[in-house]
């Protein structure tokens, strides 16, 4: 039995064989709803394989956003105390200059010229950038003057600075470009005279070295670092923001004294990180600005790194999820398929079984009383025979023969039902096919000729004698004969040939002129339950015969044509091949 | 040429014996084995014809004991079954001869003298 269900792969072709199938080939439904299987297997599966994953990506995703939004502000908050640290220590170093300049000169040392060119001089080669020196007295005239430009004489009592100074005692200025038309800042220190009013000692330090001071020490680091006023203009060039004495896009921050960082809007929506504080004692602010998305791009790739793990490997999870799920369902749904095949033949051949004992049972009985008959009507004959009488009484020979003849026919159907009742196992005898064949034709002439189909027997000359079991190519012919006559029309023709086939093989080929069968037909024709007969067929005729094939060690092969015909060639050794012959060899 | 019929139908039997013996056979009938055994050992018989399946005794059974009684006698089986086992049993016997039912007269009348024309103990 086991031959018939080579076919049932076959089904495969045809997609997912289970998706469709609410009940299985043979009409039963299913043991499993296996779409539901597959699918809930599926989801399942999947859930408890990629749930873990994606959570521990997102958790991981998560923690990583919340320390690096902790680490972001971090070195912008350092880079903000760091040059905080710088300029304070740079205009200290200055202030401290000049109030020294400022106590270890009495005025009139300081109103000489010469004088302030020497002290001048010894200060730029102590500290360094300072552009000139001027001594100024309380009328706001400058008496003395060491510099670049011709500013001798020049009068300061209107300018702001002056006033500031006059107020405070020390001042450190704006940067602003007044008469020289440089942007430049201003440090100046007020010195009471003992006998009443004052004069002022004024520097002024080129705002670019300013700049210079605060620009970041690593080449690569992004970060813009400027300094504005309380006004919001730049005293310093920022590297985004403007050039010195531009007015600064941003809100002025509000003052503090330790560094502060925030996360704000910038232009264009771009979102910055921005540390801040006030320079005592002066109008600066200094801003440090860093494009978070600078500080954050390691982080993106990072990101996006997890995020194309994770796409990868949950495809390859629901990839291999599905292939396995459907790999075992289609088994499963294969394996109830087979269970449903096998109860079948099962089922059929119990069946068939019982139909030929009943049939040798019958033939059995019939026999004996049919040999009483014979032996009855024989002995009439003899004794007819002998008589005088009725030797010569045709009539009453005729009658007698009549008789035994029907005695004959019905002995050849007995003994023809016999022949068929019993043939489990693979049996082998020396056959010789084309009286095999006429014999199935015996058994199947009647219909033929009431349907007057008509069928031709063609053997070749010399066919050799092949080692087969009797029993089974009678049933195979008998089931392809069988279908051969369903298929043709009355007064159609069966041709049956047979011939030797490569030396060591017969092939008998049973051709008929009927409706044929479709190509998509062919494929399945030897499938368990396929049929093309509707409610007449059970769709296990072909299939069984081509199971018995399988059995004898040979090949069967079907060519059609709709509407034209088909023709069934079987292919059967003529010496079984060793691993065939089976269990029923003696 | 005298012969041992045995078959359970007694109609057969009396039909079969008779046609036989217008044919020039000396028949004896039994239609039980023990009849038959009886017979055997009153008379020699050249060739006997056996029903396969009779109730007591079957036809294999009495063969072996006929052929103890009389050791060069010749057998042919007539069954109504034609099952496969029993032709394979009667063949390995040595049995001469296996003839399904109904039987045709002259078929059965050649094997009869083949039978007989057989050397003795084959």
């Amino acid at each position: 039995m086991s031959q018939h269900m080579r076919h049932v792969p076959g089904h495969r072709r045809f997609g997912l064989p289970f998706w469709q199938a609410s009940t299985l080939p043979s009409g039963e439904k299913p043991l499993f709803n296996y779409r539901r299987i597959w699918v809930k297997t599926v989801l399942g599966m999947s859930i408890v394989a990629l749930v873990p994953l994606v959570v521990m990506t997102l958790f991981n995703l998560y923690q990583y956003d919340k320390t690096l939004a902790a680490e972001s502000t971090f070195p912008v908050m350092r880079l903000v105390s760091d040059t905080q640290r710088t300029i304070e220590a740079f205009l200290e170093e200055r202030k401290a200059a000049i109030e020294f300049v400022v106590h270890d000169n009495d005025f009139a040392a300081l109103s000489d010229q010469g004088r302030l060119q020497e002290l001048f001089v010894r200060m730029d080669v102590a500290f360094g950038g300072f552009v000139d020196l001027g001594v100024i007295d309380e009328t706001g005239k400058q008496l003395a003057y060491v510099g670049p430009y011709d500013l001798h004489g020049k009068n300061y009592a209107d300018q702001d600075w002056f006033e500031q100074v006059s107020q405070r005692g020390i001042y450190v200025s704006d940067v602003f470009r007044g008469y020289r038309d440089v942007p430049h800042m201003v440090i100046a220190a007020k010195h009471d005279k003992e006998q009443g009013g004052f004069y002022i000692v004024r520097a002024t330090i080129d705002a670019a070295l300013l700049t210079s001071r605060i620009n970041p020490q690593d080449g690569n680091s992004r970060s813009d670092v400027f300094i504005i006023n309380q006004g919001g203009i730049l005293q310093t060039t920022s590297t985004r923001s403007g050039k010195v004495l531009d007015r600064y896009s941003l809100h002025v921050p509000s003052p503090t004294s330790v560094p502060v960082v925030k996360r704000v809007e910038g232009p264009g929506g771009r979102s910055l990180i921005l540390g801040h504080v006030y320079i005592a004692d002066t109008p600066f602010i200094l801003v440090v600005a860093k494009q978070h998305r600078d500080i954050l791009s390691g982080w993106w790739k990072l990101r996006a790194t997890l995020l194309t793990f994770l796409a990868l490997s949950s495809a390859v999870i629901l990839i291999v999820v599905v292939a396995v799920v459907t790999f075992l369902v289609e088994g499963a749904y294969e394996a109830d398929m087979r269970r449903t095949i096998t109860v079948h033949q099962m089922e059929h051949t119990s069946k068939m079984a019982s139909v030929g004992r009943l049939a040798a049972g019958v033939a059995h009985e019939i026999n004996n009383p049919l040999a009483i008959i014979g032996e009855k009507a024989g002995l009439i004959k003899d004794l007819f025979t002998i008589s005088k009488t009725y030797a010569a009484d045709e009539r009453l020979m005729g009658l007698v023969d009549s008789i035994l003849a029907a005695v004959e026919r019905c002995s050849t159907i007995t003994h023809r039902l016999l022949g068929f009742a019993k043939h489990v196992d693979v049996t082998l005898d020396d056959i010789d096919p084309a009286a095999t064949v006429k014999e199935v034709l015996g058994l199947l002439g009647k219909e033929a000729e009431y349907r007057e189909i008509r069928i031709s027997l063609d053997a070749e000359d010399g066919l050799p004698k092949i080692t087969t079991d009797r029993g089974q190519l009678q049933q195979v012919l008998l089931n392809i004969i069988n279908n051969a006559l369903d298929a043709v029309k009355d007064r159609g023709r069966i041709d049956i040939g047979l011939a030797s086939y490569r030396h060591d093989r017969v092939s008998i080929v049973i051709a008929d002129d009927g409706c044929g069968i479709g190509p998509s037909d062919q494929k399945r024709i030897f499938e368990p339950f396929f049929t093309t007969k509707k409610e007449k067929g059970t769709g296990l005729g072909l299939s069984i015969t081509y199971g018995l094939v399988q059995k004898l060690g040979g090949e069967i092969r079907v060519d059609s044509e709709l509407g034209k015909g088909t023709r069934f060639t079987v292919l059967l050794p003529i010496r079984p091949a060793r691993n065939t012959t089976g269990q029923g060899e003696r | 040429m005298r012969i041992l019929l045995v078959d359970d139908e007694h109609e057969l039997v009396t039909a079969l014996s008779e046609r036989l013996e217008i044919r020039g056979f000396v028949v004896d009938c039994a239609e039980t084995g023990n009849d038959a055994l009886d017979m055997a050992s009153k008379n020699e018989h050249e060739v006997a014809i056996l029903d396969v399946k009779m109730p007591g005794l079957s036809g294999l059974m009495l063969m072996e004991r006929l052929a103890k009684i009389q050791p060069g006698m010749r057998f042919i089986f007539l069954t109504g079954h034609g099952c496969e086992s029993d032709y394979r049993a009667c063949e390995q016997a040595g049995v001469c001869s296996y003839i399904m039912k109904p039987v045709k007269i002259d078929s059965l009348v050649e094997r009869i003298r083949e039978a007989a024309a057989r050397e003795k103990g084959s």
